[in-house]
């Protein structure tokens, strides 16, 4: 079944075009990544899949509903966290979820949400003084307290320490487990890469591709690379004649070798042949950063660089 | 309905919060008051007053201080706080509208300033036995419409501030110059006549505050060339409805 519907979507302010042409199709119950620059158009989709944004052209289907004309339909059954809201410093964490719960027509029980979340314990606490990992679960569980069937969900870790984040992401599994339809919006490669089923990166306002994680690894590169070091003399050739081996590189005592195929066991084989013990043996495993370089043409952006920005 | 209620009712608990708010806009116009007429001389009362002290003819500004504060800093510092900060961009994702939350914010804003005004009035003639206004019914009308005026300065000021630290800029420059007019500087009866005049042009219009509370400290603070009390009325009603009608045409929800 089709939760999520995106067909030539095109969406200008005045003379930018921000989405050129997306289409994208996203099934119920999987965790579907959108990467993509800054400026690349992930926010603007997002938007107009939200109903924030009218588009120009093209189609949207949110459950088979549109987001402009159902639009008070779509809000009941479409949970979106977006990038940089907030709430008010004062609101308490179990006022936030009361309120929001009283919005929808059918919510779930915020108080397991809380629990859920593992926000029981700040239930007292003011927004202002929660810590980032805080803000980001109670974002969350203020996007899915009106029992959503599909999430939209911006940027969700930004400015979260690496555990905040890990935890964000156990926190999103069990989510889509509970049967919701995840639209994940990100800029960072390794969270696309841990929790999407599927993946399309978008560049230039256009969908670059569309592919599960290990696809777009497999697209954007047929090759693999296998390094390891040798202590005692070897010849190259040993390595070369071989059919699946591309290159080798030898640095010292360091050797690189670039093929095809199951790589890393046709090397190991050939050394074994030529009784060299090699120390430090492994393949490199290529992911997403270098599917992104090859699909958009420019390495993704580090998260040191990215703590904030305005799309 | 429900979420009506609960956001009237996060509201208010939000306001109670904001001890600035609550301390500066509901409860220092009393205490400024009780404070001003603890100075003897304000109580005395001269022959040209006919018996009226300074404490009784005043104490209609302290009135609008706090008006004149909820309407004009307070909310819509909140409402460019929530725009600012993508809490009405939040809300419209919800099958709440953003609407809701600012009309929960006039709400609770209207209900401090009412008692803001009711603790003033009681303490005022409880302490320093200024009588509670002579004609309730007009001095109600005078209320409330005088405080609508004020409220769509303020929308206006809502709506046109990119930013919460704009809002309060344009908040704190209305407030002083709403005060000046209102004799919080200088007492209306030591004013020039054009100055005086003005503030029957000028919300929360203070002469009609004056004079329905009380009839005699009205004469005193009138000017010869002033306008009849419904005719100041329909001023601020034709300021209340120009002013909103503004703000809701420029008004950005993000």
């Amino acid at each position: 079944m089709t939760a999520l519907e995106v067909r030539n979507l095109h969406k200008r302010y005045g003379q930018h075009v921000a989405v050129e042409d997306v289409s994208f199709t996203v099934e119920a119950g999987e965790i579907f990544g959108i990467i993509g620059s800054n400026g690349a158009g992930k926010t603007t989709t997002v938007e107009s899949i939200a109903g924030l944004r009218t588009p120009d052209s093209g189609s949207i289907s949110v459950l088979g509903l549109d987001p402009v004309k159902d639009r008070a339909e779509v809000r009941e059954r479409l949970g979106v966290q977006l990038q940089e809201s907030s709430l008010p410093d004062a609101i308490k964490v179990a006022e936030a979820l009361e309120l929001y719960s009283s919005f929808y027509r059918d919510p779930v029980d915020w108080r397991e949400l809380m629990e859920l979340l593992g926000l029981t314990e700040k239930r007292n606490t003011r927004y202002k003084a929660l810590s980032g990992g805080q803000k980001q679960r109670l974002s969350i569980a203020l996007a899915l307290v009106g029992n959503p069937k599909v999430a939209i969900l911006d940027e969700l870790t930004t400015g979260l320490d690496p555990q905040a984040r890990r935890d964000t992401w156990g926190l999103i599994e069990q989510v889509r487990d509970s049967g919701v339809t995840i639209l994940l919006v990100t800029h960072f490669m390794d969270e696309a890469e841990r929790l999407s089923d599927r993946i399309a990166v978008i560049d230039g306002g256009r969908v670059a591709a569309v592919d599960t994680p290990a696809g777009l690894i497999a697209q954007a590169s047929a090759m693999q690379r296998v390094r390891f070091r040798v202590s005692q003399p070897l010849d190259s050739s040993v390595l070369t004649e071989l059919s699946d081996v591309a290159d080798v590189e030898v640095t010292g005592d360091r050797w690189l070798v670039t093929g095809r195929g199951q790589l890393l066991s046709i090397v190991a084989g050939a050394l074994a042949r030529a009784q060299v013990v090699a120390q430090d043996l492994r393949v490199d495993r290529r992911n997403l950063d270098d599917a992104f370089v090859a699909f958009t043409g420019r390495a993704p952006e580090s998260p040191e660089r990215s703590e904030r920005k305005a799309d | 309905m429900r979420a009506r209620l609960k956001m009237v009712k996060v509201e208010t608990k939000l306001f109670l919060r904001d001890s600035a708010t609550v301390i500066f806009g509901v409860l220092f116009p009393t205490g400024l008051l009780l404070g001003l007429g603890a100075i003897p001389a304000l109580r005395e009362s001269p022959p040209e007053t006919g018996g009226l002290r300074s404490i009784d003819i005043w104490a209609p500004t302290a009135l609008v201080f706090g008006m004149v504060m909820i309407a004009v800093q307070h909310v819509p510092a909140v409402i460019a706080t929530y725009r600012e900060r993508g809490i009405l961009r939040r809300l419209s994702t919800t099958p709440a509208h953003p609407r809701s939350v600012l009309l929960a914010q006039m709400i609770v804003a209207f209900a401090s300033v009412v008692v803001s005004a009711a603790l003033m009035i009681f303490l005022a003639w409880a302490v320093l036995d200024i009588a509670p206004p002579e004609r309730p019914l007009e001095f109600a009308v005078a209320f409330v419409v005088g405080y609508a005026a004020l409220l769509g300065l303020g929308m206006i000021s809502a709506a046109v501030a990119r930013t919460s630290s704009a809002a309060n800029q344009i908040g704190t420059f209305l407030f002083v110059a709403l005060m000046f007019f209102g004799g919080a500087f200088l007492p209306r009866v030591l004013m020039p006549d054009v100055l005086r005049e003005a503030g029957e042009f000028l919300p929360p219009g203070l002469q009609t505050l004056t004079a329905a509370w009380s009839a005699e400290a009205g004469e005193i603070t009138a000017t010869a060339g002033g306008q009849p009390f419904w005719l100041q009325i329909a001023i601020m009603a034709g300021v209340a409805v120009t002013a909103s009608a503004v703000a809701a045409k420029f008004f950005r929800w993000e």
